[in-house]
């Protein structure tokens, strides 16, 4: 990763050096190794200060394109594979303009989550090497711990098999393995479950929701200037509520209004402070779609309409939709 | 012991059915003037077109206590604004699976194409969906508890 960095870094300075763009936008150091976030660098000094990429840029930088891209100048900013596919989403709903922006598309490999190292007995972590699926760790007091990268890395990460589907450039120095999994295996294992198994399970855990809207905020689907749960008068309270079902219908209707625009960044779970699994949600969504109107992958191009923006006469009835037809 | 509430009080399923204006409703209006009877329970809301029907007006119903949620649109064809009720079809197949995987049971949701000349559809459609959703009992999963304790 090291390598791609340096690689990164320079394109960055010569971009900028140049005047090609006027900023650039890419990960920041944070206060410690794994907590680097997204930022603008707008000069050359501030990128050899800050700039960084490494196992722990998880954040998915195509959402800020959409305030930070309509300044004067072009805007550079580097995508990873499941970052694109929101781009090209944001520039199909027309949020963004294509040619305000210089994408270099960077390579991924997955990205770790400190909180699963956390779990595995390793804290304050200050270098990660990965060689294959081994994953070591060196702590603050100079300790190697090596890992298994699949314990590790981000939920989000652990099943993605997405390419890069836009770029102006690649900077891509390592190929990456393809997953042999099956992303709804978890929602079909929910959906074997009987009704009352999952009206428990959903209840346990968006019962924990503090409704901080972080899963809202962070969403490059969840784009609008103006937002229903920002409404006083719709009934639903922005902020935090003690009953039961408002959870519920906050994350229904957040599901359902990204339903066919979700490109399955699954940035939604990895913001969770309550660890809630969101992403099952959308890819609910996106396996009924998938069943009941074929394939479809948002974001994947950025013209052609939205599975809930077209039909077809012969569409399934819904009530055929519980009698195993579109499953 | 003596149980003083041994009476038990028959449940009334409280229903909200959205009707589009220019198909259902009539059925509904036909189903009266033929002196067909449906429940009383029904509450009849209506909708310029099917596809009126915001998602959230189907949470928002239940939430506000409604026992089972019925959607009457015309038959896909026969749209008065042409395109609309397919539109309703996707969008709603797609709300009442995602709500059965939350756990609300499958029962409480129902999507019927009834026409102006479907009077006699209309009463028994509602009689059966208010016969399933009596059956079901009352609705605890997507209500909020504010209003019925309100009540």
């Amino acid at each position: 990763m090291k390598d791609v960095e340096m690689k990164m870094l320079e394109r960055a300075k010569a971009l900028l050096e140049s005047g090609e763009v006027a900023r650039v936008v890419a990960w920041k150091k944070g206060d410690f190794y794994f907590d680097p976030s997204p930022a603008v660098f707008e000069s050359v000094e501030e990128l050899e200060k800050d700039f960084v990429y490494n196992w722990f840029c998880g954040a998915n930088l195509s959402k800020y394109l959409i305030q930070i891209a309509k300044k004067e100048g072009k805007t550079a900013v580097f995508l990873k594979p499941c970052d694109s596919y929101s781009f090209n989403q944001l520039v199909k709903e027309h949020r963004i303009k294509r040619e305000n922006i210089y994408v270099i598309a960077v390579e991924c490999l997955a990205k770790l989550d400190v909180e699963k190292i956390k779990a595995q007995g390793v804290s304050s972590v200050v270098d990660v090497d990965i060689v294959d699926k081994k994953v070591t760790v060196t702590d603050l007091y100079g300790e190697k711990t090596v890992l298994n990268k699949p314990d590790v890395v981000l939920t989000k990460c652990s099943t993605c098999n997405k390419t890069h589907q836009i770029m102006d450039e690649e900077i891509v120095l390592h190929e990456k393995p393809a997953r042999d999994v099956d992303r709804f295996a978890e929602v079909v294992k929910l959906e074997n479950m009987t009704e009352d198994e999952r009206f428990a399970y959903w209840r346990d855990q968006l019962s924990k929701c503090i409704r901080c809207n972080a899963c809202r905020n962070v969403c490059p689907a969840c784009s609008c200037v103006k937002c229903v749960f920002d409404n006083p008068a719709s009934g639903i309270a922005a902020k935090a509520n003690d009953d039961k079902f408002e959870e519920q219908l906050f994350h229904v209707i957040r599901a359902f209004h990204v339903a066919g625009r979700c490109t399955d960044c699954g940035e939604c779970s990895r913001v969770c402070p309550q660890n809630i699994p969101l992403h099952l949600l959308n890819r609910k969504f996106i396996k009924d779609i998938d069943g009941f109107y074929g394939e479809y992958q948002a974001g994947e191009t950025s013209e052609g309409k939205t599975p809930l923006t077209s039909y077809t006469e012969g569409d399934i009835e819904a009530k055929d939709v519980f009698n195993g037809e579109g499953k | 012991m003596q149980d003083v509430s041994t009476e038990k009080k028959e449940f009334v399923p409280n229903i909200v059915a959205f009707c589009y204006n220019w198909c259902s409703y009539a059925g509904a209006d036909l189903a009266g003037s033929s002196r067909l009877t449906y429940p009383a329970n029904v509450k009849i809301i209506r909708v310029p077109c099917s596809c009126r029907v915001n998602p959230m007006f189907v949470l928002k119903a239940f939430q506000q206590g409604a026992d089972g949620v019925i959607l009457c649109g015309c038959h896909p064809g026969d749209c008065h604004y042409v395109t609309g009720n397919y539109y309703t079809r996707r969008r709603m197949a797609l709300l009442y699976s995602f709500l059965n995987y939350m756990g609300i049971e499958k029962e409480r949701t129902r999507v019927e194409w009834v026409s102006a000349a479907e009077g006699a559809k209309f009463a028994a459609v509602m009689n059966d969906f208010v016969k399933t959703v009596a059956d079901l009992g009352e609705n605890k999963r997507l209500t909020d508890l504010r209003v019925k304790e309100g009540e």
